[in-house]
């Protein structure tokens, strides 16, 4: 209970002071409901006051945010459409220099070598056999120019190509009704989105940049670009892929980021 | 000046019968206080991380701690200033609140209000009487954070909530919108409270309904 250890190098019983506070309300309100309603917010407003901005770091706060979050994903799956499409722009709306960004500087860009690379595909699928990149590049192939939205705020727009996403699931027969795919990638970066975004017809496993091959700093062999959801639930580097019922996580995800994290 | 609709006893009366605020009022306005305080304090770290002016807000004055922390506390209070916005209106649109204290206003009654409240001859002497500028101050931070809730949800979701996107003039002029109604809600703040700190018999009506 670090809140309280806070509270009283202030000085201040902060437990006495929501005490006596919610003995005055509760003589002023005689309905119980009302009552106990009152008391609560006053609880919430009275430890918002006194601990002012270090409460995030309280374990109950922490606690109550994240399942707000976990309620916000659930709000989020709700209102995803998986019929509405993400807008697309013409090609002299791209932005240039597209902006590089990953949880490490760009010179630590990791080089995989394309020769050894495999993909592999495990958990809830029916062919777990590893891919080369050529095999992925005899697909049929989309391109599409569309609006990056990072967590930060900012926006890009960028065209990436490659494979429909949900073309190569039911490829490698995927149970398409499992709940999530995860990633894992050769910079050790990992997320994992929901089935029904994997399904979307703008989710692409991209090969390419802007009619290049993928150079590193944007993620080569390969990136999935979801137009439907933020920045950091767009892996680079994909190293494994994996259809699973157990909830994933991610990178950014565990430390406090939403885990839909769509747009 | 127009009579308070109210004023039953003679003016003598040392305190006219009945609250000045009901109940429901002044819960809703305090949680609403507690939401935008949050969503304020929480969105300065949130436009810290990519601003669009050259500047940034003291990191000391923003909620969050970092970037994540910032963002858990918006997405969280989004739901309070939401719910409780909604519930404020529909409360005020069905006691028919909404039309007794908000209305008549017309410019020139705002323009004679002003004057006199800078002369300092406008009368605070019926707290249950909104004068013309109050009016129209409340009805604009009400207009402004219908505006703030609608560019957020375009922020928010901005696939989903297409149309709207598209009203607010795509992704990044959403953004601009929702920060200068943040201004303008801080601004609102600002006024209102060196209003109460002019008229402290406002608060104590905010806080007891008396």
């Amino acid at each position: 209970m670090s809140q309280k250890k806070r509270l009283s190098l202030l000085g201040l019983d902060g437990a006495a002071i929501l005490k006596e506070a919610k003995n005055l309300i509760a003589r002023r309100v005689e309905q119980p409901s009302r009552r106990a309603f009152l008391r609560n917010s006053l609880t919430l407003g009275g430890v918002a006051m006194l601990s002012g901005c270090s409460l995030s770091d309280d374990e109950n706060v922490e606690k109550a945010l994240s399942s707000v979050s976990r309620f916000n994903d659930r709000v989020q799956g709700w209102l995803f459409d998986p019929n509405k499409l993400a807008p697309t722009y013409p090609e002299s709306m791209i932005t240039r220099p597209f902006p590089f960004n990953a949880y490490y500087g760009i010179d630590e860009v990791r080089h995989v070598d394309e020769e050894t690379f495999r993909l592999e595909v495990t958990g809830m699928v029916a062919d777990k056999r590893q891919w080369r990149l050529e095999e992925l590049r005899a697909m049929a192939q989309i391109d599409q120019v569309t609006r990056h939205i990072c967590v930060e705020g900012w926006s890009a727009i960028g065209k990436w190509g490659g494979v429909p996403f949900s073309t190569f699931l039911k490829r490698v027969g995927a149970d398409l009704t499992a709940k999530y795919v995860g990633f894992k990638c050769s910079d050790d970066y990992y997320t994992s989105i929901d089935m029904p975004t994997a399904l979307h017809p703008q989710t692409i496993l991209a090969l390419t940049y802007d009619g290049k091959t993928l150079p590193p700093e944007y993620g080569f062999p390969m990136k999935l670009r979801m137009p439907t959801k933020l920045g950091y639930k767009n892996p680079k580097h994909i190293q494994a892929i994996f259809v699973t019922n157990t909830y994933p996580g991610g990178y950014w995800e565990d430390q406090g980021y939403n885990w839909f994290g769509g747009s | 000046m127009m009579a308070s609709p109210a004023s039953h006893t003679p003016a003598a009366a040392a305190r006219p019968p009945g609250a000045i605020h009901p109940g429901w009022l002044r819960v809703v306005h305090w949680l609403n206080a507690l939401a935008v305080v949050i969503m304020v304090m929480s969105g300065w770290r949130i436009y810290n991380a990519a601003p669009f002016f050259d500047f940034t807000f003291p990191n000391g004055i923003t909620l969050g701690g970092w970037l994540g922390g910032a963002l858990q506390w918006h997405f969280a209070a989004m739901w309070l200033l939401f719910a409780n916005g909604l519930l404020y209106l529909a409360l005020n649109l069905a006691t028919g609140r909404l039309w007794r204290k908000f209305f008549p206003l017309s410019p020139r009654g705002v323009a004679a209000d002003l004057g006199a409240a800078l002369r300092g001859k406008l009368s605070h002497g019926d707290l249950r009487h909104y004068n013309q500028v109050q009016k129209l101050a409340y009805l604009f931070v009400i207009v402004d954070i219908v505006v703030l809730v609608l560019s957020g949800l375009v922020l928010w979701k901005s696939v989903q909530f297409d149309l709207l996107r598209e009203l607010m003039g795509g992704y990044e002029f959403a953004r601009r919108i929702h920060f200068f109604a943040m201004a303008l809600l801080v601004a609102f703040v600002a006024v209102h409270l060196v209003m109460v700190a002019l008229v402290p018999r406002s608060l104590v009506a905010m806080i007891r309904g008396k």
